[in-house]
């Protein structure tokens, strides 16, 4: 009887071991920290989710990885008048489950991408309507002159029509109702991959789309992916240096060393689209934790052009970032569309003394206390950046107390406007200086958490979103940039870099936002 | 003894309802997880309208009520993180945390009871030394640290077992999934199972060397190599089985904070358990998630307090009368 038990195992442990799949196929394994919270293309707006749905939804138009504008599920597009945009439909594409892509499912997905339970409305929201032209030619028709319409509509994925009636679908997932919604864990898009299964933390299958329009310009060889979620950064390093897994979007900077030093690896890195910095309360006439009580020290643009010449910047960079920073002037990264070089490359020197003496002049050869809020879990090095901050404003006087918050408890402190000085660091839905003033200079809007009021940057950030004359938006987005570097109403810290690892058996180029598309990937 | 029962019950009950309610005392505290649910551009009308459609806005009580209403109804309501039902998640995540607290609850008993007679029997040996300093390693060194090392060692520089998951894991009955049936899910339990395991592995190792080494010098233990029974009959027949009892004691109490550790231990081998969903769930704000899970820890806590006490029970017929007597004054 035992060994016929014995038997039984053997066999059924035999049948396991072959049962496993042959390796022939190339496939890409890779991890980072966190899994996208949904595969619903319009029901989440956020980098991590973006980076996988991209791989089998696609855009009309999209960035490649240089931020030029390519075409995408749009062959073309141009302006017919001043509130009309004319998008050509590409032809013969068809989505993973074989029906054909028409004009009406550009239509039917913009409208559910307005619709209730949405989170990438806000970049359509100047869309009036849309007219069918014929099966491949739609007319956007917006409000009022809109230059960006063709930027905004990259961050806007297209679905089926059919499919999404079928799946009972039409409408983005919210968090109403008890049951789940069909397209958080399938998807049916037109991209290089086909979702094969997804196990939400766990795994997530995609395989290749034989049947992609865009072969020709992206002849990849990767036949299959796998996507593991790996929280632990200790971990997530052990499974890169043991081989489990190919590629790791975020391998902890402390590891960087071990990983190049390993002859099966390599690092690649890139300035991020993402800028650093501080931002101060500017509207109140009394700070929240500050000794100084009747007036705003941080009104003073002296005040704030003071602490801004004393952190030490390059300290910061060797020091705190190993060298992954590039120390910034202006909080909006080289690559976007109206970055002034020469603005962000005059960052003032560090210079206590200097520093010291602004600060008497302001009022204040004593300095003053204030806090600090910092995230611990969201930026590079993020608290460890606060605490080298604090000790720099302490040497000119000003005593900081830092406090350090996971995201979840930092973030609403800025939206809700309850905090004195804050670190932030601002990543881009597109790549126009427009997204970054909209958010962080307008008086109006929900990121500007130290309430920056200017009725002339109101009005350049209202106009240049209407102006379709390129020279004259130029000059108003160079205005913007004038005004706000010379009253100093932020303090710039860096432009974030971004650090990939991978196996050296891939090649990849780096997307500066963090979200690469697996079909520029080439496997020896 | 059946008033007993309904008594514990009724305790359990209470004791579920405190912690849900803490829980929520709680949440005022863990953040807002809005922030976390929309991308950075949402307006702050279309934030506050979710956080009306959430009813985050509400206060605790009425929260609170509005819980125990939908869960009445078997409605947990939808995780915030990954937008689906609780009632689908925490079924899908269980069977993997009971199988890596099965793994490491019988490697340490299994290991605990041979090990602890081994060094009871063989006091100064060299090799019980070194168990016994390998003991102090484990009892002293944090899980995480164990399992980082571990993974180093294993993983990293022999390249023989899976640093993170659960290998494939298959379906057998319903929403149960095993990685027990497949190789790879043999070879990626074995670290965690050590690592969520070698505490308890420790604590039993020196009991059981305690206990045998009282027991060996009681009389009875005399007596029986004054018959001339051999030692095996001696050390294993009634040795042993004399130094069992707190053993059983101790691990059952320990199955629960078995549980309760998993969640340092899933963090860092991404196993894919409830552990490591409610980790996520903190870092979210993902509050449906949290209440589901801290409800139901407890409900552990109190099924386990109830069976030992039941256990009791029937191992010791002195309560049943005392008890038995108690309840019927009262």
């Amino acid at each position: 009887m035992k060994k016929k038990i014995l038997i039984i195992t053997a066999v059924v442990f035999l049948a396991f071991a072959m049962a496993s799949p042959a390796m022939a196929e190339n496939v890409l394994r890779w991890a980072s920290q966190g899994d996208a919270v949904t595969f619903d293309p319009h029901s989440a707006n956020m980098s991590p989710t973006f980076l996988q749905l991209k791989q089998v939804y696609e855009p009309l138009l999209s960035f490649d990885w240089k931020i030029d504008k390519e075409p995408y599920l749009a062959e073309s597009w141009k302006l017919l008048n001043p509130t009309t945009w004319e998008f050509k439909i590409r032809r013969g594409v068809t989505f993973h489950d074989g029906e054909p892509l028409t004009a009406e499912d550009v239509i039917f997905s913009i409208e559910r991408a307005k619709g209730p339970g949405s989170d990438v409305k806000e970049p359509l929201k100047t869309v009036k309507e849309m007219k069918k032209i014929d099966d491949y030619t739609v007319h956007v028709i917006t409000d009022g002159p809109n230059p960006l319409l063709p930027d905004f509509l990259t961050q806007f994925f297209v679905l089926s029509k059919k499919w999404c009636e079928k799946h009972d679908v039409t409408q983005a997932t919210s968090w109403k109702g008890k049951e789940e919604s069909y397209a958080v864990r399938h998807a049916n898009g037109t991209g290089a991959f086909i979702l094969q299964s997804r196990d939400p933390d766990i795994k997530s299958v995609l395989v290749k789309n034989p049947n992609w329009w865009g072969l020709k310009k992206y002849p990849h060889n990767i036949d299959k992916i796998i996507y593991t979620p790996i929280a632990n950064p200790a971990t997530r390093v052990a499974a890169l240096l043991s081989g489990e897994v190919d590629f790791l979007l975020d391998p902890p900077l402390q590891d960087l060393q071990r990983i190049k030093k390993n002859p099966n690896l390599k690092l690649q890195d890139t300035p991020q689209l993402r800028t650093i910095f501080y931002g101060l309360e500017q509207r109140l006439d009394e700070l929240r934790s500050s000794n100084v009580k009747g007036k705003n020290p941080f009104k003073d643009p002296r005040v704030r052009k003071a602490m801004h010449m004393a952190i030490d910047i390059e300290g910061i960079k060797k020091k705190v970032m190993r060298d992954l920073s590039v120390p910034a002037n202006i909080i909006v990264p080289p690559g976007i569309y109206g970055y002034p070089e020469d603005l962000d490359k005059s960052r003032p020197p560090y210079d206590t003394e200097k520093a010291k003496k602004l600060l008497a002049e302001a009022g204040y050869p004593n300095g003053f206390e204030v806090n600090l809020d910092c995230p611990n879990n969201r930026y590079n090095n993020d608290e460890k950046i606060c605490q080298a901050t604090v000790g720099m404003l302490g040497k000119i006087g000003i005593k900081v107390s830092l406090v350090a918050q996971p995201k979840s408890l930092h973030f609403p402190k800025i939206t809700t406007r309850k905090t004195d000085f804050y670190m932030l660091g601002w990543g881009y839905a597109y790549p126009d200086a427009h997204f970054n003033f909209v958010n962080m200079m307008h008086s109006q809007s929900a990121w500007n958490g130290g309430g920056i009021t200017n009725p002339r940057i109101d009005e350049l950030i209202d106009a240049m979103a209407k102006e379709i004359d390129q020279k004259k938006r130029d000059a108003m987005i160079r205005e913007v940039f004038e005004i706000t570097t010379n009253e100093q109403v932020y303090l710039p810290l860096h432009h974030q870099v971004i650090v990939w690892g991978m196996s050296k058996k891939f090649d990849m180029p780096m997307e500066p936002r963090d979200e690469p598309q697996f079909c520029w990937a080439k496997m020896k | 003894m059946i008033f007993y029962i309904i008594n514990r019950i009724l305790q359990s009950i209470a004791v579920m309802l405190v912690t849900a309610f803490v829980c929520f005392i709680l949440f005022n505290y863990v953040g807002d997880p809005i922030n976390n649910m929309v991308g950075q551009e949402t307006t702050i009308q279309d934030r506050e309208a979710l956080r009306e459609q959430l009813g985050l806005n509400d206060p605790t009580v009425v929260q609170f009520f509005r819980f125990l209403r939908n869960a009445a109804q078997g409605d947990f309501g939808i995780s915030y993180r990954l937008q689906r039902p609780v009632k689908d998640l925490i079924p899908e995540r269980l069977p993997a945390t009971l199988e890596l607290v099965f793994a490491s609850a019988v490697l340490s008993v299994v290991l605990g009871i041979l090990l602890g007679i081994y060094t009871g029997l063989n006091q100064n040996t060299w090799v019980s030394r070194a168990i016994l300093a390998g003991s102090l390693a484990g009892v002293s060194l944090p899980t995480f640290v164990i399992g980082i090392l571990l993974i180093y060692l294993f993983s990293v520089t022999l390249g023989i077992l899976p640093s993170y998951g659960r290998g494939e894991a298959v379906q057998i009955v319903g929403w149960w999934t095993t990685g027990l049936l497949t190789i790879s899910g043999w070879k990626a339990i074995i670290l965690p199972s050590i690592t969520l395991g070698l505490y308890q592995l420790t604590l039993i190792l020196r009991i059981v060397r305690a206990e045998m080494m009282e027991v060996l010098l009681t009389d009875y233990i005399k007596f029986a190599r004054a018959r001339g029974l051999t030692d095996r009959v001696i050390n294993f027949g009634h040795a042993l089985k004399n130094t069992l009892i707190p053993v059983i004691t101790v691990t059952g109490l320990q199955v629960g904070s078995l549980i309760a550790f998993s969640i340092i231990t899933e963090t860092v081998f991404q196993w894919p358990g409830m552990g490591a969903l409610f980790i996520q769930a903190v870092h979210f704000a993902d509050i449906p998630i949290m209440v589901a899970y801290l409800v139901m820890v407890a409900l552990f806590f109190v099924t386990i307090n109830l069976i030992v006490d039941l256990l009791y029970f029937l191992v010791d017929p002195r309560l049943q009368i005392d008890r038995g007597e108690a309840g019927g004054q009262g």
